[in-house]
């Protein structure tokens, strides 16, 4: 359950996101309000083309909302102070992405698709395998260190993942349909995961999820219908 | 961490087949640069090898590269004779039909006098002519060695040297005989014929006649002036060593030095167009992996690396291995393929340009990419 006397990662405030003018005006999100406190794990739900993955996409610094205002981790963006470097430096240091196919690049081994963040954060390439090496470990896929995606099962490869997705301690953690390609028991498994990683990195996560069998295991839902955002009546926050 | 290396090495395979196939390409236009060389330095090499800094040809003529020159055996005392003349020789040139064991070859016959200007440069195996008669010297490309015999006219000739990169503009390996051997063989008539001519009661030529004489002149002579003074006699005409290359590159070879060279115009704009492809193709089948960097926060110059990198390394292998296999080849092809340092040089300076404009296409792609599309929801 939210605290709101925790530290606030993700505010949203207002936004709205529409394509084109006139009759070819397309809402893709009205008017959504989200606040998403440290520790906390977030489900998107909604059927496709509800605006789900536009929420994402502008807390992920992706694509800019054409109304309201968006703060992460205390810090306000769109604000036309943003150029898109710096958005690029802000995903790099605070946003962590797991997608739903893992996006592992294919020609680096487990260990370098962690590492390649690190090392894209400034870190030196001995300090990048450590943190690596250490992540792999912690999410139990360290003997596969060396593997290439392509021989990763798709648990081990969601794993490797979600280490890159950690590499650099973000305080955000955006994933997109991360239990898509798992059946119920893993994904359960890395739901919980990623439960215990906002617990003990005092991180928040918004994932977008179609999957009904994990919904009990997050701490809120919020439904997208529409292009509107409506918290789930059962939740408290 | 190079992203560029780390996919090569990823998909070796296809990057191996990729250079080997643009590497090939490459072979083809290593292949025509040097026919193309070749063709002029052949054209070259049979005028420049007499080290002549005149030639006496008939009035009127380009002499016996372009066209036919006869002009009287005699007039070789006449050249030595002038002022600043320091050696002068006569030459004969012709082209024959030899068989030989069995085929038939086809010679560019120069016959010169011994001891004067006008024969081989270098022996490259054997030895010169040292008798009067019935010997020859060579070029490597006719496939014949010391030893051999083979019939010129009606006389049988031995091989007693060989030389290289001897032959005429038409690419017929050229054979150096004496002048006397050469002279009879353009005027000996086959029997029948002999008779026939005997029957009409026609006369003999008031005397041999020589294709060309070639004068070597003393330091600090002006050769026009020399040729300047040959031209006063009506019946002959001088051309001077430059005049002489100038009228074989520009009219002798010219067509098919033009030819040559629009062809390898057309060869390097599809090797532009085949590099530009396969570049832009490669990047463009790494675009979810590119959104997937972008959306992790790779700065642009990450992923222009990549690309670039990726390209450079395209053309330079394929470039190196196109180079491996001319040298490997050049030797196998009929007429000379002459490589020179300054081809390569210009043929890599091409190919990193085309490879940094063509990976440009790329980039341009690449940076268009949406980092939403590795959402892929």
């Amino acid at each position: 359950m939210a605290d709101d006397r925790r530290r606030v990662l993700v505010e949203v405030q207002g936004v709205a996101k529409h394509y084109g003018t006139g009759d070819a005006r397309v809402d893709a999100l009205r008017n959504a309000d989200l606040k998403v406190h440290a520790g906390e794990v977030v489900a998107l739900l909604g059927p496709s083309g509800s605006g789900k993955t536009t929420l994402l996409n502008i807390i992920g610094c992706i694509i800019d909302p054409s109304e309201g205002r968006v703060s992460l981790d205390g810090e306000r963006v769109f604000d036309n102070r943003w150029l898109r470097h710096d958005l690029r430096r802000l995903r790099l240091d605070k946003i962590g992405f797991i997608f739903q196919a893992h996006n592992l690049l294919p020609f680096l081994n487990a260990t370098d698709n962690v590492a390649l963040v690190l090392q894209l954060a400034g870190k030196s390439r001995e300090q990048a395998q450590a943190r690596a090496h250490e992540l792999l470990e912690y999410l139990e896929v360290g003997h596969r260190a060396r593997a290439m995606p392509a021989l990763l099962s798709g648990g081990e490869a969601q794993r490797v993942a979600i280490a890159r997705a950690l590499a650099n301690s973000p305080r955000i953690i955006l994933a997109d349909e991360p239990t898509a390609a798992l059946d119920s028991t893993r994904a359960g498994i890395v739901i919980d995961l990623l439960r215990r990683l906002a617990a003990e990195q005092d991180a928040c996560i918004i994932a977008v999820t179609h999957d009904d069998k994990i919904l009990d295991r997050f701490d809120r839902r919020f439904f997208l219908r529409d292009g509107r955002l409506v918290p789930n009546s059962a939740d408290a926050g | 961490m190079n992203l560029a290396l780390r996919d090569v090495r990823h998909n070796l395979f296809r990057f191996v087949l990729t250079c080997l196939g643009l590497g090939l390409l490459m072979t083809v236009v290593l292949a025509m640069m040097g026919i193309y060389n070749g063709l002029v330095a052949d054209a070259l090499n049979i005028v420049k090898a007499p080290q002549a800094d005149i030639w006496v040809v008939e009035a009127q003529t380009q002499g016996p590269f372009a066209e036919a020159s006869a002009i009287p055996g005699a007039t070789r005392d006449a050249v030595a004779r002038l002022h600043g003349v320091a050696q002068a020789g006569s030459l004969t040139y012709q082209t024959v039909e030899a068989p030989f064991r069995d085929r038939t070859l086809r010679l560019y016959v120069i016959g010169y006098e011994r001891g004067r200007p006008g024969g081989p440069q270098q022996i490259a195996q054997g030895r010169g002519l040292e008798a009067g008669h019935f010997e020859l010297v060579a070029d490597i490309k006719t496939g014949l060695v010391p030893g051999d015999t083979l019939v010129l006219g009606r006389k049988r000739f031995t091989v007693v040297g060989l030389v290289r990169d001897t032959m005429n503009s038409g690419g017929d390996p050229a054979v150096y005989i004496t002048l006397a051997d050469a002279q009879v063989l353009q005027t000996q008539l086959a029997p029948p014929a002999a008779r026939v001519q005997a029957a009409r009661g026609a006369t003999a030529p008031a005397g041999p006649t020589v294709a060309a004489v070639i004068a070597r002149l003393d330091p600090n002579v002006d050769p026009q002036t020399v040729a300047q003074t040959v031209r006063q006699w009506k019946h002959l005409s001088a051309l001077t060593q430059a005049e002489q290359e100038d009228i074989l590159v520009r009219s002798v070879v010219d067509k098919a030095r033009k030819q040559i060279g629009l062809f390898l115009g057309i060869l390097l704009t599809v090797s532009a167009v085949v590099i530009a492809l396969i570049i832009y193709t490669m990047t463009m089948e790494k675009l979810k992996q590119i959104a997937t960097l972008k959306l992790i926060g790779a700065p642009d110059r990450t992923i222009v690396g990549l690309i670039v990198q990726q390209s450079l390394a395209l053309g330079v292998a394929g470039l190196g291995l196109g180079l491996v296999l001319i040298l490997l080849v050049k030797d196998v092809f009929p007429r000379r393929v002459l490589l020179e340092p300054v081809n390569v040089v210009a043929l890599t300076g091409i190919i990193l340009v085309v490879c940094v404009l063509a990976s440009g296409l790329g980039v341009r792609a690449a940076l268009r990419v949406d980092p939403a599309t590795a959402l892929g929801s």
